[in-house]
């Protein structure tokens, strides 16, 4: 393919307009009437009856089309993850920008937000650069770096906000992730700053004081288990006084991975106050309970924890009505050894990006609670508008840039960790039986994913890491 | 029955099973050969990764008396200190030819986790996991409610349960877990439990329990409970605001003299006024949530519940590691009069 004779940075327009078209038959957009589309410079070129024209023409000029017959398939525009954990630089035994971005391709994802707790931290235009740089030259998926809040994540003082905003990487996001803001006067100071760097904050809500030691949600279960519980009120309290500080400076909120029911009715109060906030949240916090912690397994061990069935429920409906905007994976993928020991001693945290759409068909699509657009939207459409990454996220027509995904609704696979591009065999899926599986990414128009396989990256990697001939 | 993990999820009939084992045992330790050959050949080992020479010794004490080889592992300058994780330790344990892993963990789910991993095939007794659930004790001290009982009515206590008896546990319950292996363990057996604590040391989530709480134990003595069981309070949870001072916390939920008067004029098991009893897993406090002269009563069963600790695990023992040869084989070896059935399960 062409775009090997191309120096890995220079991965942008030129090499979109060496892509080879592709023609795509008979996918359905948004679960709609089935259509062919046709993709070329990087661009929907075409809908209908006019692609497969179109791809005609290019074919009688010496340059045709890749065919992919999608018979049964749902074309969604391609999902962008407002929160991911990528671990480069720092924890390479656990992720890398190579490997993440590719599950994420596989996931449908064509787009990441690297988040911050990376050793060292992204809290310079240094780091963030770095992992800009490795995602680009990696080609499965858009990385864009989110920057700390805090010089190393330890909320004591502000990161050079400015700095990463000036930087190559363009940094918008900025979020302590991991770790809460809980600083009121430091929260209140970083919510003003991103004003003038037209950014906003995601905060990881959970008051520390009332979080000290603990292990998973805070009720019947964890009274049974005997582990230190993990309050509901601890992220509804600083989710309570953070939309009230957004609104008295006037600055955007994005709350990361809502999981209570409390949570869900302050948003809602708060977005009727009309107070800039949006809120994300999990595929696991839609699925699974603190129930699960029974087993003592630690791959159920995650930050905010598994709740309650009700709160499951509010969450849910909550995705479903718009009070919660978006879909996060908040993928984190651990070292075997990290989840291989006693539950107090684990890591917290979950492989995401190549379940989230099974996921999601399983607990919003098969309930009937939303249709394929309000899942366009909450995976793409809305994420990338709260990033205000103007090309990203459009909708399924001509002209708009090519990142697609194609997914067979039918199809329902066991999730094996094993069998994941990820680093990461913490799944909390494993064994069970999901709806829907991507059959096909497209990057800019560049096939990163044909038939659920990884194909080449749009630098020409492939999956073993070799540069495609 | 292939491993002891928690008391929730012991069925009545293995609970009574133990029970009536034990009580087997029990004759056995009051013979002057305290020696039965029944686990010659096969090796226990003690796993501690938190201190407790109390349960320990009472392990030893239990696998001893049934011939097995025992390894005592403690935590405390070994490979554990040095890193190594519970997986490799266990196969390390089972490669020395351990037929069975007793547990002691400070983390909650810890002998869960062995008997589920496929790292061991060893018999897993939990021996106490963080805050989770202490099953020998929760049996032992169901042995020393039922043996009060029966010997208050002058019955044999073999087979019976604890229906219509009254249990009050008193002290910190949210870090107890003496106080979750004797709840699910006395409603099991047919008890109604009472639990008595500061609402601080209270789980959230208590009121699902099959349990009635009171705040104040006052009142929770004139419900007449048959016994009183009193946990032991530690006197760093003030660090944590649990209770203001020692001495609140001893007056308002202390077993001190003036309560010793109610509980020594209570019905008591013998229902004619002579007193419930008095039960605490160990070691006392006293003077915080005890009194001397509490730790002292004739009603304290203290050493009873010491005594009785040994034939609960020698009883968990002969069941988890020769289980295959049906519990006859106990009751043949440990006490040839006791169970006159033909053991079929021989051929």
């Amino acid at each position: 393919m062409s775009t090997i004779s191309q120096p890995p940075h220079a991965a942008s327009r030129s090499a979109d307009d060496a892509t080879t078209p592709v023609l795509i038959r008979g996918a359905r957009p948004y679960g709609d009437a089935p259509t062919d589309l046709l993709l070329r410079a990087g661009r929907i070129a075409a809908l209908g009856e006019q692609a497969a024209a179109t791809a005609t023409h290019l074919a009688e000029d010496g340059t045709p089309a890749l065919t992919v017959e999608a018979a049964g398939q749902i074309a969604l525009p391609g999902l962008v993850d407002l929160h991911t954990h990528l671990r480069e630089p720092g924890r390479e035994d656990a992720e890398t920008v190579e490997t993440g971005s590719r599950a994420a391709a596989l996931g449908g994802f064509t787009a990441v937000h690297a988040m911050a707790n990376s050793t060292p931290a992204a809290d310079s235009a240094g780091v963030v650069e770095q992992v800009h740089r490795l995602g680009r030259e990696a080609g499965w998926t858009r990385v864009q770096p989110v920057g700390a809040v805090t010089v190393g994540l330890a909320g004591e003082r502000l990161a050079e906000l400015g700095a990463m905003a000036e930087s190559s990487a363009a940094v918008r996001m900025f979020s302590d992730d991991g770790q809460c803001v809980h600083d009121p006067v430091l929260m209140r100071r970083a919510l003003e700053y991103v004003k003038a760097v037209d950014g906003f904050v995601a905060q990881h809500a959970q008051e520390p004081r009332l979080t000290a030691g603990a292990q998973m949600h805070e009720g019947a279960v964890s009274a049974e288990l005997g582990m230190p519980g993990w309050p509901a009120v601890a992220e509804e309290s600083i989710i309570a006084r953070d939309v009230l500080l957004a609104e008295h400076v006037g600055s955007r909120l994005h709350v990361c991975h809502v999981s209570t029911r409390g949570s869900v009715e302050i948003i809602r109060w708060a977005k009727s106050r009309g107070v800039d906030v949006t809120a994300e949240v999990t595929p696991h916090h839609l699925l699974l309970t603190d129930e699960q912690v029974r087993s003592f397994d630690p791959v159920y061990k995650v930050n905010p924890p598994l709740r309650t069935a009700e709160d499951v429920e509010a969450l849910r409906a909550a995705l479903a009505d718009g009070t919660i905007d978006v879909v996060g994976t908040d993928h984190a993928p651990h070292p075997e050894q990290a989840k291989e020991c006693e539950w107090v001693d684990a890591a917290m945290g979950m492989t995401g990006l190549e379940t989230a759409l099974p996921v999601l068909i399983a607990t919003m699509i098969e309930t009937g609670l939303m249709d394929w657009r309000r899942l366009a939207e909450v995976t793409s459409e809305r994420p990338a508008q709260i990033h205000r990454h103007a090309h990203l996220g459009r909708p399924i027509a001509v002209g708009e840039t090519a990142d697609l995904v194609l997914v067979d609704p039918a199809e329902r696979r066991t999730v094996r960790p094993g069998e994941h591009a990820t680093k990461g065999r913490n799944s909390p899926y494993a064994g069970r039986e999901l709806p829907g599986r991507v059959r096909a990414t497209f990057l800019a128009g560049h096939p990163v994913v044909l038939d659920g396989a990884p194909a080449t990256s749009r630098t020409g990697r492939t999956a073993d890491r070799t540069v495609a001939p | 029955m292939k491993h002891l993990l928690s008391t929730a999820a012991l069925a009545h009939a293995d609970a009574l099973s133990i029970l009536d084992t034990a009580e087997e045992m029990s004759a056995v330790s009051a013979r002057e050969i305290k020696k039965l050959p029944t686990l010659r050949g096969r090796t226990v080992v003690t796993l501690f990764h938190e201190d407790s020479t109390r349960t320990r010794i009472s392990f030893e004490a239990a696998a001893k008396r049934l011939s097995a080889d025992v390894m005592n592992f403690s935590a405390k300058g070994s490979s554990v200190s040095k890193g190594e994780s519970l997986k490799d330790t266990v196969q390390t344990l089972e490669a020395l030819g351990a037929d069975a892993v007793v547990m002691r963990h400070a983390a909650a789910g810890a002998a869960h986790q062995l008997a589920a991993a496929d790292w061991t095939d060893c018999a897993v007794v939990n021996a106490g996991d963080g805050t989770h659930e202490h099953p020998t004790q929760a049996l032992l001290d169901a042995l020393t409610l039922r043996r009060g009982r029966a010997a208050a009515a002058g019955v044999d206590p073999r087979g019976t349960d604890l229906a219509g008896m009254r249990v009050l546990i008193v002290g910190d319950i949210l870090h107890s877990r003496v106080a979750r292996s004797n709840v699910w363990l006395l409603h099991t057996l047919g008890a109604e439990v009472h639990l008595s604590a500061p609402p601080t040391l209270l789980p959230i989530g208590v009121e699902q329990w099959p349990a009635v709480v009171h705040y104040d134990v006052d009142a929770a003595l004139d419900a007449e409970p048959d016994a009183v069981m009193m946990l032991r309070v530690q006197a760093e949870r003030m660090g944590g605001a649990y209770f203001p001072s020692a001495g609140e916390y001893t007056r308002r939920w202390g077993l001190t003299d003036e309560r010793l008067a109610v509980v020594e004029r209570l019905p008591g098991p013998a229902r004619d006024g002579s007193g419930a009893m008095i039960l605490h897993p160990g070691p006392m406090n006293r003077g915080v949530e005890i009194s001397s002269a509490a730790a002292d009563s004739p009603l304290n069963r203290v050493l009873d519940q010491v005594s009785h600790g040994v034939s609960v695990r020698m009883a968990v023992l002969h069941l988890l590691l020769s289980g295959d040869r049906g519990p006859d084989r106990a009751s043949e070896t440990a006490a040839p009069a006791a169970d006159p059935s033909p053991d079929r399960s021989r051929s």
